[in-house]
This record gives C-alpha cells, structure tokens and sequence, in this order.
C-alpha cells in the first residue's frame, strides 16, 4: 500500500519553539517515503522522534529531508503502520532539540497518529463510495444510450427469418447492431464492436451508428460506406479508441450478400457442404484516415443461414479458464445453422460452457439471417393470421387468463395437441413469473402478451416492467434433492418454460423484460 | 380468470386410502393439499387426478412437498388419471420417478 501524507509540519516545530512569523509561513515540499525505502523500517522501528542528522541510511527519502533542511522526524505509528511523519526544522533559536521537546513531540504523534489514521479511513471509504456511485451511474447511462439506439424491431423480409440478440455485460460493452433499409430495396446488416466499455464506448457507438446510417443512404457498396465512416471517425473519436464493424448489404430477392469487415469477427454462414467464413480484409475504423475496404460477395441459398457475431460470444471464459473459442461456434453453426433458433442454440451453449456462476465479461451480441426455403415461404404468403396482442393486470392467479387466451389465439394459428398443450403450460408459467417476479404482482402494472404466427412457428412475447429473470429461480431443480429437503420443493418454473417449447428468448428491450418462447409448427423444422 | 377452486375427498372403501383431486393445482390448494394429506392416514397412498385439468409450478412444488413427506413417512405414492401432458410433466421433472402413475383407481389399487 503506497503511504502519502508525510508532510512537513513546519507549524508544528514553530510551534514548540520561539517563532518568527517569517520563518512559520517558509513551505517545505512533502517527502514521500516509498514502501521499499529503508527510512521506513527504520522509522517503523524507531521508539520515538529520529535525529536526521545521526541516521545513516542509503535513503532516497533520507536525501530530501535533509535538503530540506529537516533536522528531526516523529513517525506516526497506527497499528504498527507508517501513516505519516512530523517533519520538524531546525529550532528557530538554532538550539539542539530538548529530550523534553522530543518526549513531548513523541507524546503528541502518540495521541494524534489513531486520530490521523481513523480520518484517513473515512476520507478513503467516502472516496470509495462516490466512486461506486459515479460507476454505477455511468453504467446506467451506457446502457441506455445502448438501448436507445439498437433497432426496436426486427426487420420483416419476404422469404428470411432474421433474429437478433444483445446481452450487454454488467460493465457495458460498445456492442451494438443495425439494419439499414436502403433506397434500392437491398438492406444492410450491421454488427460492430467499439472498444472500451461503459459511457464513451456507448457514445462512440452512437456516432458510428449514425455515420454508418448516414453513409448507407449514398453509397450503395459497403466498402465505400466503411472507407467513409472511417474518415468521419478517426476525426470524431478519441486516439485510443476505435471500432470494429461489419456490413453486409442483402439483395432479398436473390440472396446475394456484398460484404466489408472493418477488423470485425467473420460472420459464418452454415451450408449444406459445411461451415463458410466469410472472409474480407480491412482496418478497424477509427484508427486512421484514407483507408480501403475489400468488397467481397456471396449467396445465401435457401434453407442457408448467416450469423453474425461480437466477440464477447468467443472470448467468453468457462470456469476452467478455457475460452469458448472459434472453433466450438463454428462447430455450432454447423450443426444448427440449417435448423431455427440458432441464436438460442449458440446462447445454450455459451451459458453452459460458461456455467452458471459466471459473470459475464463482454457484450453478446448476434444477427442471423436465415433464407427460407421456398415451401416455407409459400406457406408464409398462403396464410399469415393477424398478431394477437392483450394486456392482464398482474394480479396472482391471472396467468390463467393469459394460458387460456394465448391457447386460443395459437389454436386460431394452427397449433394443436400435445405442441398447445406445451406451449399452454409455458404460457402460464412465462405469465406467472412476469406477474409475481417481474411486476411483483402491483395490479397497476400489466403484462403485456403477443402471439404472433411466423412462417414456421408461434411466437408467444410476454413482457413485464421488471428487471430480468431472479438468479435465484435459474438453480436446476433437482427431484432428489427437492425430496431430501435439501433443495427447495419450488422452483420448477423455468424449467418448465424451456422443456415446454421448442426455444426461449430472454432479454430486455426499451425498459421492459421480455420472454419470448416459440412452439415450432408440426412438419416444419 | 380465478380457474376452478382446488378441493379433495378421500375415499377407503378399496383398501387403498385414495386422494381424489378436484379443479386447480396451484398455491390456492396448498393449505387444502395439506389437509388432504393430513387426513389420509398412514398407509400407501393414491392420488387422483381425474378431475385436475391444470397443474403449474407452484402446484408441482406442492405435490413434491407431499411426496418428501410421503417418503420421510415410509408411505408409498401413486398417482392415476392424469392427461398425457402431466404424465409427461411428471415425466420431465422425474416425478415419475418416485410416483408410479397409472392409467386410473382401478389400476392403481390392483398394482398393490
């Protein structure tokens, strides 16, 4: 622990001597005694105030006291710690000091070092606490700076199924995503990570994502909306910072992708022969001026599917230390990539490798696009009935109401069996936790529930004011251990949800808590 | 919507002391599942769900409190008509496990 204070108490020696008004006002800069500096075992070993002049001591500190002009030190001694020194001059009447003097001053640092030492803790505390404060303050600000800016919506195309996911780190990283419609009627998909965390990675993030928005309109080639956004901001933002960015621009006709990658992680598309990067070389924007992007191409082919992601999915740590690495995500997109879902597959897996003690480090972010495969998509064009959306009061027991109205709403959308009944008792339990957990049953607050038909499944939203699902109710339920009294006999609400249905989405948006579980339409996968 | 209010009656006439379950099994049957169990007896133990059409979470907790005390107790539990849903909730939750479900009373009692 590094000591300060250790300043000159010139005052203090005038005032045990026969003073000159000159003499008292004379500064003296404080000496500073490192911890491995041989004055400080020597002072901590002291009995009492320490004569410079019979100390010899090869002491940085030593040196400066004595062109100083300090003739006596009285250590401060608190629990057996240095806290500080009384550096005293030469008595004004150029007399030696007293042994009197020196009992009375080694009395005096007796008395007043705990007093010191105790106002040294309570400065030190109050400084730790309005650090917390400032820290959790700025955090609060970051993450809705974040949350303003990340689209609200998913955008709706013809024949693709586009999913997004963002789970920002306690800290807040600069994470962020984007779809960009475009005058041609090709859309623009946008991940990018900016560096650094908490609010300047948030406004740099702002400003990226508006000087991307703001390129996008007038340069239809994604090498040259990067190359543009990289002029603005190496201008824009700080010299130790930049960001990593990848746009895709979709043709939704076609599937033809036209691609540039600002440093950012390669996106991984899953076809029928395997795992593709899509590879294209570029700086990192922000970083300097005048610089070119590679513009590659591809083709989604129906049934393909895209994933975009942000390193926080691949940097993540396992409790063994191991990270979760390229090649368990390639790995992943492999196998699910052809199915649904593959942002809630590749999130199950993280959280397992992870576990469920840990603390996540980054941000999480992913976009997959996934073309249709043309039944799909006719099934989509032959019937899509309305969404249907209602709110209840969060009053206990009204997840009833939402199982019951939700049951006739997907029955409406063609679900039915055992699929309804699952997705029934999902719907009540989601209803249940958004009630009691999330709205702490305030029959003022509503939950707000949406079921919507999309070209291959249900999709049931529920959605509460609260802050996200409660640590305590994520422990797996265990029926040995539940029956041994070791566990709580409850808990069994999330582990229904998701051996209910076919995938669960949980996340915050706007404000809100959102769970959204999904029941995939039989013969379709 | 308040759902169907939970209530039981138990009947002996078998030999087997049998727990006929009526409406919803969720926390407004915790205190009536408490006396149910209460006036069961000490012998083994038959639960019927035929007139139970919801069970969530809550409901579940209940029910594995009364087999933990079942157990503790040395009393065996079987559980009949349920829907093939719950079966497959006591499937997943393993329930099954320690509560041999049957197809209804009849089948219950001549398992023994």
């Amino acid at each position: 622990m590094a000591r300060t204070l250790r300043r000159n108490q010139k005052p203090v020696a005038e005032s045990l001597t026969a003073s000159t008004p000159a003499s008292a006002t004379m500064p003296v800069a404080p000496v500073e005694i490192a911890d491995h500096d041989p004055l400080m075992g020597y002072l901590l070993g002291a009995a009492g105030p320490v004569e410079i002049a019979k100390v010899d001591l090869d002491s940085p500190a030593l040196r400066q006291l004595r062109a100083a002009d300090i003739h006596l030190v009285v250590p401060l001694i608190s629990q057996g710690e240095l806290i500080g020194t009384l550096n005293l001059g030469k008595r004004l009447s150029d007399q030696p000091y007293s042994s009197d003097d020196r009992k009375l001053l080694g009395g005096l640092a007796a008395q007043v070092a705990p007093a010191i030492r105790l106002a040294q803790l309570v400065e030190q505390q109050e400084a730790e606490a309005q650090e917390r404060e400032r820290i959790e303050q700025e955090l609060r600000v970051a993450a809705l700076i974040q949350q303003t800016l990340l689209p609200k919506s998913l955008p709706a195309l013809t024949g693709w199924e586009i999913d997004a996911y963002y789970r920002p780190a306690r800290a807040v990283g600069g994470d962020f995503y984007d779809f960009i419609s475009m005058t041609d009627g090709r859309m623009a998909l946008v991940v990018g990570d900016v560096t650094d965390k908490g609010v300047p990675a948030a406004l740099v993030m702002a400003t990226t994502r508006s000087t991307l928005r703001a390129a996008a309109q007038h340069r239809m080639d994604p090498g040259r909306i990067l190359a543009e956004a990289n002029d603005v901001l190496v201008e824009e933002i700080p010299p130790a910072m930049f960001v990593t960015c990848l746009i895709a621009v979709l043709e939704p006709a076609t599937g033809e992708l036209t691609f540039a990658n600002a440093g950012h992680n390669l996106p991984y598309v899953s076809t029928s022969s395997g795992v593709v990067e899509l590879r294209a070389t570029g700086m990192p924007l922000g970083l300097m001026a005048g610089m070119n992007y590679e513009v590659k191409q591809a083709r989604l082919a129906p049934g393909e599917t895209m994933l975009l992601s942000s390193d926080g999915i691949v940097e993540s740590h396992g409790p063994d230390g191991q990270m979760f690495g390229f090649e368990r995500l390639m790995a992943i997109v492999g196998d699910s990539g052809a199915s649904r879902n593959l942002t809630s597959t590749v999130l199950d897996h993280l959280d397992r490798f992870c576990g469920p003690n840990h603390e996540q480090e980054d941000d999480v972010t992913m976009v997959s696009i996934r073309r249709l495969s043309s039944a799909a998509t006719s099934a989509e064009a032959f019937e899509a009935p309305p969404t249907v959306e209602f709110s209840v009061p969060s009053t206990d027991g009204n997840e009833r109401d939402i199982m019951e109205r939700v049951a006739v709403a997907a029955a409406d959308m063609g679900l039915a069996g055992e699929p309804l009944e699952r997705l029934k008792t999902a719907s009540s339990e989601a209803g249940m936790n958004a009630i009691e957990h999330g709205n702490r049953s305030n029959p003022d607050l509503e939950v707000r529930v949406e079921v919507r038909r999309t070209p291959t499944s249900i999709l049931v939203r529920i959605e509460d004011l609260g802050s996200g699902r409660d640590p305590a109710t994520t422990v797996t339920p265990d029926i040995e251990a539940k029956l041994e009294g070791l566990q709580s006999p409850r808990g069994w609400g999330l582990f229904l949800i998701e051996k209910m249905v076919d995938s669960v989405r949980d996340f915050n948006q706007d404000g809100r808590h959102v769970v959204e579980i999904e029941m995939n339409l039989q013969g379709e996968t | 919507m308040p759902g169907t209010p939970f209530d039981y009656t138990i009947d002996t006439e078998s030999g087997s002391t049998i727990i006929r379950l009526s409406g919803d099994v969720s926390r407004a049957a915790a205190e009536m599942l408490d006396s149910a169990y209460g006036d069961s007896g000490h012998g083994p133990l038959i639960l019927d769900f035929a007139e139970v059409d919801y069970i969530n979470s809550t409901g579940i907790a209940l029910l594995v409190g009364l087999l933990g005390k079942a157990r503790a107790a040395g009393r065996a539990v079987k559980a009949c008509s349920l829907t093939p849903h719950y079966v497959e909730i006591f499937n997943i939750t393993r329930i099954a496990d320690f509560m041999a479900i049957y197809d209804d009373e009849q089948a219950a009692v001549a398992a023994g």
